[in-house]
């Protein structure tokens, strides 16, 4: 299977081919192929365990893997240092080292980093409550992830990768999270690669979404298109029997008698004719595709 | 051009190296800095009550100036006492040093692992052999560096500390401990010993950090248990008639070069007891000497021992290196 997040100009951020990683009892990736393109917020989702971590390692040249993988036109497992200087990312949440001041780690980053922009980190610094002094065993877990977040937003990487990076966190940095990314960050020269199960909470940002499943990816697209393609329909008891001989995808009951049925590629006007027409949320494409993974 | 990239390159190396190694003091401030001072300023406290119970005690018995035989002698004895303090103070810190060491390495590319903060680390433009090396630096080269200045101003403390307390007593001749002592040679002497430790200390410091970089969990005990216990089962091994093993060699080479090496001057242990075995130390003059000689001489370079466990130490270091760029987390 071969799908492409699709780009409209240069080569692509992330390509990758028959990507398989094994490890001694499970294969965690089983020959996924897809592109990422410049530009983009795609988001890598999928069940627990699909192999989601394991490619944002390869990725991020932590791990060996099989198959091509080309990361700016870098290979993860050879050029590593180099592609480190334009790839940034957040494992998961909270890591930062415990004995460390909020001095310290501006310090080094901006010692280490070429592409850190001190000031800007210093700016997004300055309305929180953490002051140069601090040291991170004495934050609370939303912020580290505000210190994490501001530090790796001051570096203008081509890629940033987030794994679950608002893990833990409540509704409110969570929120924070994504708006701060979005209005900060992000912009045309910049790729971000995100994963999370909170899948409503990026769905508003996403471009594109990669979904995967037992280490295949099994849908690719960009967010507008998924619109175009999936249908979601209130359907009324009456009508409920010619519905369904249109072969939805997913179908769930509703209170007062009402039936929701998800379409692939139905017609606008077909579905118009059963019942009210929505665009499906991306956590009720996703139930529907996953279908049966843990069973 | 090129020179000009290249020089760059150079300089963001070196740039990112020093900032490993600030970051690494940061870390460690504790061990390389406090733990000397702290012990340093410990003994100079329990010296000073002890001088000054003697203070008291040598003038309520002191009648008269003692009579004085030898007094060139006794001078020289004054001085080399002052030498003496001098080097107690290295000795001092250097035991300090050894514990700091080894805790340092074992849980320089572990404890990051495990509570995953490595991966902040992994998330920054710092190659896996700079991280490696810079940590390398801190446990062979400027640990012990820091160890022989705070203990050279402890044993300054304690030289003070001697004079005062030899004149407040209305001993003879105190200033002898001055002009008969010599602290320039001691203490350059005692700096000599970082770059001949330095050496003596790979093989060990070496296998700790691989092991560092290669447990899962409970690094203390891969470290430790594997070559005592190996060494021990070959003991057994031994009682079995019919096999002959020779066990010194292996406890030599597994325990004291693997392990034991990162305590500062155990180089100097066999050299100074065939010294003493022979009978040539006859006052504390030639003691100090003999120590000074057998901890920094150049000769103690010329000695397979040296040579052969830094490079296995190197080795060990590599592995480390290859080790911290492909362990797997989480």
């Amino acid at each position: 299977m071969n799908a492409t997040v699709s780009n409209h100009d240069t080569t692509p951020v992330v390509s990758a081919r028959a990507l398989r990683k094994a490890y001694r009892h499970r294969v965690a990736v089983a020959g996924a192929d897809f592109d990422i393109g410049a530009g983009r917020i795609v988001g890598l989702i999928g069940p627990n365990g699909a192999g989601k971590t394991t490619a944002l390692k390869a990725i991020l040249g932590l791990t060996r893997f099989d198959g091509q993988l080309s990361v700016l036109g870098m290979d993860p497992r050879t050029q590593r240092d180099e592609l480190m200087n334009q790839v940034c990312f957040i494992a998961d949440v909270a890591v930062l080292p415990r004995w460390m001041r909020v001095r310290e780690a501006i310090d080094f980053v901006a010692g280490v980093h070429p592409r850190f922009d001190r000031a800007k980190c210093e700016r997004l610094l300055a309305n929180t409550q953490l002051n140069p002094k601090l040291r991170v065993r004495e934050m609370s877990k939303g912020m580290i992830v505000q210190l994490h977040l501001a530090l790796v937003m001051a570096i203008d990487a081509r890629l940033l990768v987030l794994d679950e990076p608002t893990l833990g966190l409540d509704i409110l940095y969570r929120k924070q999270f994504y708006q701060r990314l979005l209005e900060d960050y992000f912009d045309e020269n910049k790729t971000i690669l995100v994963t999370t199960h909170q899948v409503e909470e990026i769905e508003h940002i996403l471009t594109d979404v990669l979904f995967i499943r037992d280490g295949r990816i099994v849908l690719s697209a960009e967010m507008d298109h998924l619109a175009e393609r999936y249908t979601e329909v209130l359907v009324g008891a009456d009508r409920i029997a010619e519905a369904r001989a249109l072969g939805p995808v997913e179908e769930r009951a509703l209170p007062f008698g009402k039936t929701v049925l998800l379409y692939d590629g139905l017609p606008r006007e077909r579905a118009a004719a059963l019942g009210e027409v929505r665009t499906p949320g991306l956590a009720d494409l996703f139930v529907a595709l996953m279908k049966g993974t843990y069973a | 051009m090129n020179a000009i990239a290249a020089n760059t390159a150079g300089n963001r190396w070196t740039r990112t190296f020093h900032w490993l190694l600030r970051r690494e003091f940061w870390e460690n401030r504790g061990g390389f800095l406090w733990a000397p001072v702290i012990t340093g300023g410990i003994a100079v406290f329990m010296s000073t009550l002890l001088a000054v119970a003697g203070v008291v005690q040598a003038r309520r018995n002191l009648d008269g100036t003692p009579a004085m035989d030898d007094l060139p002698g006794y001078l020289n004895s004054v001085g080399a006492a002052g030498d003496g303090l001098l080097m107690a103070g290295c000795s001092l810190t250097g035991v300090v040093l050894a514990f700091v060491v080894f805790f340092y390495t074992l849980g320089s590319l572990y404890d990051d692992r495990r509570d995953r903060s490595a991966l902040f680390w992994k998330s920054l433009p710092v190659s896996d052999t700079q991280t490696v090396l810079s940590k390398a630096a801190w446990a062979l080269l400027l640990a012990p560096l820091l160890s022989v200045v705070v203990g050279l101003l402890v044993g300054v403390a304690l030289w003070l500390l001697a004079a005062v307390a030899m004149m407040a007593s209305g001993m003879p001749h105190p200033t002898a401990l001055f002009t008969h002592a010599h602290p320039f040679t001691v203490a350059w002497r005692m700096l000599l010993t970082v770059p001949l430790g330095l050496l003596w200390m790979l093989p060990a410091v070496g296998w700790l950090m691989m092991c560092s970089a290669f447990v899962r969990s409970k690094p203390f005990l891969w470290a430790v248990l594997v070559p005592v216990l190996g060494c021990v089962m070959i003991s057994v091994l031994g009682a079995i008639p019919g096999i002959s093993l020779p066990y010194g060699m292996i406890w030599y080479v597994a325990v004291y070069r693997g392990l034991m090496s990162v305590i500062p001057g155990t180089w100097s242990i066999n050299g100074l007891e065939d010294r003493l075995a022979q009978g040539s130390i006859h006052d504390p003059g030639q003691l100090v000497a003999a120590i000074l000689d057998q901890t920094s001489s150049w000769g103690l370079y010329a000695s397979w021992d040296l040579w052969i466990g830094a490079a296995i130490g190197v080795v060990f270091i590599a592995i480390a290196i290859q080790l911290r760029r492909w362990r797997d987390e989480a």
